[in-house]
């Protein structure tokens, strides 16, 4: 679904990684693992095509969803007014109340953005990975300031996903809490 | 390809800037300042008001194009937004410009439409001209939005950039601030003025967008 061969990249005057391949099929799941600095996220970049390598190509047989460390939600925007922009700016037609009750999203719904707490707002980017089906999930640290409850909610969602046959690489500290197909040190 | 994330970035503008509140008043609030300002600072004396007045009026347009554009792509830097926009499926030159003109909406096209009220201020007669007055500083200022633009995308990673903004947009507001003031003189120059300020402004329409999606992909980088 999604392959990348030698990748390699310069951070300044450092190489931060080179000869960097990776893959995934349908129903898998990468783990990423490395020190703070190692280049999880600058990977993930990559993979996603936000960041350009200086070595290596990388090729995405389906569309993908993108979950950043930082959450993409603006101050002045609601859990609510936040997916239903999404959804139209995807012409993904999710029911938006259906998706605020599942990630516990309920009662925050009006509330702006700068007023949320950090789990919320991790809740509300987490819940555009509901609003429209694609088939490859990249995760930077997705369970930061999520507690165990909207943990086993998204462990949940990527129980799911892999199961109607997705892919989820992500980068994870400590114990992801799901079977990695791989992990992958860097 | 679908427009849907192109009007999706220009209303989530629009609601920002809404949203900003005073923000998009500030550009406002220069430009009657410097208005009210120059007269106490150049003597009331009509003749010379009524000769400097669109002049100083053009320029303290510029000046205040450049007030909030710092906000308009650093933001979305920090908060993560420019990565979710990179990733929408949509042209980023059409993400920047639908972005760029929300912002002129909210913030430029209420200092065109005060220009004649503060026109009258400068001892100008009160006419229709007044209204063409509007028209151009209108149609340059969406050209000062459009380049100062390029500015911001460049400078979205900057802290505090809004001096790299001005220094990198005001070599290209120039074309315009020239033909606008021409404009602005009318009769000496006849009716090629304001076609020449209309060509730069579609210009700055047609290559700002590309400028601003290149250095918005370098920001994300």
């Amino acid at each position: 679904m999604l392959s990348a061969t030698n990748l390699g990249i310069l951070r300044g005057e450092r190489v931060l990684f080179e000869g960097v391949s990776l893959s995934v099929a349908p129903g898998e799941a990468v783990i990423l693992r490395g020190a703070n600095g190692a280049g999880k996220t600058t990977l993930l970049r990559i993979l996603a095509g936000l960041t350009r390598p200086e070595a290596g190509n990388v090729t995405r047989e389906a569309t993908h969803h993108w979950i950043g460390h930082r959450e993409g939600l603006k101050p002045h925007e609601t859990p609510r007014t936040h997916l239903k922009l999404w959804g139209q700016a995807w012409g993904a037609e999710a029911d938006i109340d259906a998706v605020l009750r599942e990630m516990g999203l309920s009662r925050p719904a009006d509330v702006a953005g700068r007023y949320l707490s950090a789990g919320q707002k991790r809740r509300t980017a987490l819940a555009r990975l509901m609003l429209d089906n694609r088939a490859i999930w990249l995760l930077d640290e997705p369970f930061t300031a999520l507690d165990t409850e909207g943990r086993d909610q998204l462990l949940a969602m990527v129980a799911r996903h892999r199961q109607s046959g997705g892919a989820v690489i992500a980068a994870v500290h400590g114990d992801a809490g799901f079977a990695a197909s791989r992990e992958m040190g860097l | 390809m679908s427009p849907k994330p192109i009007l999706s970035a220009f209303r989530q503008a629009l609601s920002e800037a809404w949203a900003g509140g005073a923000g998009a008043l500030l550009p406002l609030g220069f430009f009657a300042g410097a208005a009210v300002l120059v007269p106490l600072g150049i003597g009331t004396e009509p003749g010379m008001l009524r000769a400097v007045g669109p002049g100083i009026l053009w320029v303290s347009l510029a000046l205040s194009s450049l007030v909030t554009l710092e906000r308009i792509f650093q933001s979305d830097v920090e908060d993560g937004t420019l990565d979710l926009w990179l990733q929408a499926g949509a042209p980023v030159s059409a993400i920047a410009a639908a972005k760029t003109f929300a912002h002129w909406l909210t913030a430029g096209l209420p200092l065109a439409l005060m220009s004649p009220v503060l026109a009258l201020m400068f001892q100008a007669e009160a006419s229709l001209s007044l209204l063409t007055g509007a028209l151009i500083y209108g149609l340059g200022g969406l050209a000062f939005f459009f380049w100062g633009g390029v500015g911001a995308a460049l400078s979205a990673t900057v802290r505090r950039g809004g001096l790299l903004i001005a220094l990198i947009a005001l070599p290209l507001y120039v074309p315009t601030a020239i033909f606008g003031s021409m404009a602005m003189r009318g009769a000496a120059f006849g009716d090629t003025a304001p076609l020449l300020l209309a060509a730069s402004t579609l210009f700055a329409l047609a290559a700002a967008p590309f400028a601003m999606a290149a250095a918005l992909r370098l920001a994300a980088d």
